[in-house]
């Protein structure tokens, strides 16, 4: 049986950016792992080009509310994200960022920041597709909530068959995530 | 198709649940948020499996009057829609009703009035459980707080709608609809035959008639006032046993508690987290979910020793009225909740709780 957990995270960013991919992936990875998970959009006009996010709840306990306002983790990929959740990380939460495009870096003292050049990386890899892997991997590494080879199992289960030959390269990202993660020392 | 275990959106466990629970056809129209239903229904192709038909009508109007055909002939037809397009399909439920025909029409609610906002509301409480259209008549509501429940209420309410010959609504909200958890589906059942249609339903179902048996008519209109009250008789009794049969409710740490949360839908779930917020604090909070709006859980609630109520609805306060039948004079009865596709969060929920009862 899996270690207890109650992680309540959001990932924050454009549309584009495979948000609300990376959030079922996660929820996925959660279900392989035999937790209760719950997986809620902001859906509607955001998803088509405006800001996204999604809320993920992986527990070891039935999922009481798939709303929460305050995260144990959040992923923010852009400032309009930043600006709006990095005071709704619970003190001692972490605090996951892709500096790309941020021009006002977070502040909070209380909780643990990280970042992840994530964009650039992958830019300059040729991986821009595996972007939103080598975010994951980052998340995975700092709040192991799932293990690295459920979250290959989870991506596997969300992404169509046709697209299977692409799961090495994921999991290459989801690894060089994890090693291209650094805290932040304010 | 056997038992499976998914990670599904309420819209898409609603239709796996119509293919596996024998559905016979899908007539419905596109709406945020809950058009993955109809879009779920077309990667399925259950036409191909099944025989379900599934038709994107040309307006809300069309689907229920689609809706109505088919179930005067004793088919299993669903619909779904979110509240503006629920408002148009008032005069086929009320003609529905009037007929006593069965069908399922699944509510994915959104704030409103008018066109509204396509983010979540519970805002057509009124609508579902009060004036679902004209006339004097009563749908059996069910209200789901989970994707689980998004799935197994179909099969409530096609029990339910063909025990009673009447409409049943499934009023959802777009939290529940959009949300993705776990869901079990079960085996799939068949669809009924024609042969055993036109044996089990025959006496009101337009199956063929036979030679030398009375024809059945399906209608809504009696010009004869003394036969048309009659009918509303006939009808009234219908819900009566309705309200006496059918009341669904569920209660979380109410044995103890000094007050209690109301709420259905993504309202519970919400609450339920309030209520643990609570229970860390100290303070004896329970959680009362009604699972039918209509009949609503008026003794189970009155049963409740709490000196307060708080129901809390994603609305100006619809429910709350119920609450208050309930509760009557001897206990405190209040209502929260965000409007216009604004969420209230569980912090939000317990400090409008401790704001209204605890100062007074």
């Amino acid at each position: 049986m899996s270690a207890k957990v109650n992680e309540e995270m959001i990932i924050a960013g454009f549309g584009g950016q495979g948000v609300l991919s990376m959030g079922k992936i996660l929820a996925y990875s959660g279900m392989m792992q035999g937790y209760e998970v719950s997986w809620m959009p902001a859906y509607g006009p955001e998803m088509r080009g405006g800001t996204a996010n999604v809320t993920v709840v992986v527990s070891s306990d039935p999922v009481s509310s798939p709303i929460v306002q305050e995260f144990d983790t959040a992923i923010i990929l852009n400032q309009q994200s930043m600006d709006k959740f990095e005071s709704m990380v619970k003190p001692g939460g972490a605090l996951i960022y892709d500096a790309n495009g941020i021009t006002r870096h977070p502040t909070r003292a209380d909780v643990d920041i990280y970042i992840i050049d994530a964009t650039a990386e992958a830019a300059s890899r040729g991986l821009l597709r595996m972007f939103n892997m080598m975010i994951l991997g980052s998340y995975l590494t700092v709040r192991p909530v799932v293990t690295l080879e459920n979250a290959v199992r989870g991506l596997s289960k969300s992404l169509p068959e046709r697209l299977h030959h692409t799961l090495p390269d994921n999991e290459r990202a989801l690894r060089l995530g994890g090693e291209l993660i650094r805290k932040v020392v304010l | 198709m056997e038992q499976e275990i998914k990670l599904l959106k309420g819209n898409e466990a609603v239709a796996e649940a119509a293919v596996r629970c024998g559905c016979d056809g899908y007539f419905g129209y596109p709406i945020t948020p809950q058009s993955e239903i109809l879009e779920t229904l077309m990667e399925l192709r259950p036409w191909e499996t099944t025989g379900m038909v599934v038709l994107q009508a040309e307006s809300e109007v069309a689907a229920i009057n689609m809706i109505y055909g088919g179930a005067s002939t004793g088919k299993r037809v669903l619909t779904s829609s979110s509240s503006p397009g629920i408002s148009l399909m008032g005069e086929g439920l009320s003609y529905m009703a009037g007929a006593e025909l069965p069908c399922v029409v699944v509510n994915v609610s959104r704030g409103g009035p008018g066109l509204g906002t396509i983010q979540p509301g519970q805002s057509d409480y009124f609508l579902a459980t009060r004036a679902g259209g004209h006339g004097d008549f009563n749908m059996i509501v069910l209200a789901p707080n989970s994707v689980q429940e998004m799935y197994d209420f179909i099969f409530t309410a096609f029990d339910l709608a063909f025990r009673y010959r009447n409409p049943v609504m499934i009023l959802s909200d777009g939290v529940i609809g959009q949300m993705m958890e776990k869901v079990t589906l079960s085996p799939a059942l068949p669809r009924r035959t024609q042969q055993e249609i036109a044996r089990d339903l025959r006496s009101w179902a337009l199956t063929g008639k036979p030679a030398g048996e009375r024809r059945n008519i399906v209608t809504s209109v009696q010009l004869d006032p003394h036969v048309q009250e009659g009918v509303n008789h006939r009808l009234q009794a219908k819900y009566k046993a309705m309200r006496e049969n059918e009341v669904r409710c569920e209660s979380f740490l109410c044995e103890d508690a000094d007050y209690v949360i109301v709420a259905y839908g993504c309202s519970a779930r919400i609450s339920r987290k309030a209520v643990e917020l609570a229970r860390e604090a100290g303070l004896r909070v329970g959680l009362f979910r009604p699972i039918t709006l209509f009949p609503f859980p008026y003794a189970e609630l009155s049963a409740l020793n709490a000196r307060g109520f708080l129901s809390v609805e994603l609305s100006a306060g619809q429910m709350v009225e119920d609450v208050r039948l309930s509760v009557g004079c001897r206990a405190r009865v209040e209502h929260f909740g965000r409007m216009g596709g604004v969420i209230h969060s569980p912090n939000e929920v317990f400090e409008a709780l401790t704001s209204k009862f605890t100062d007074k």
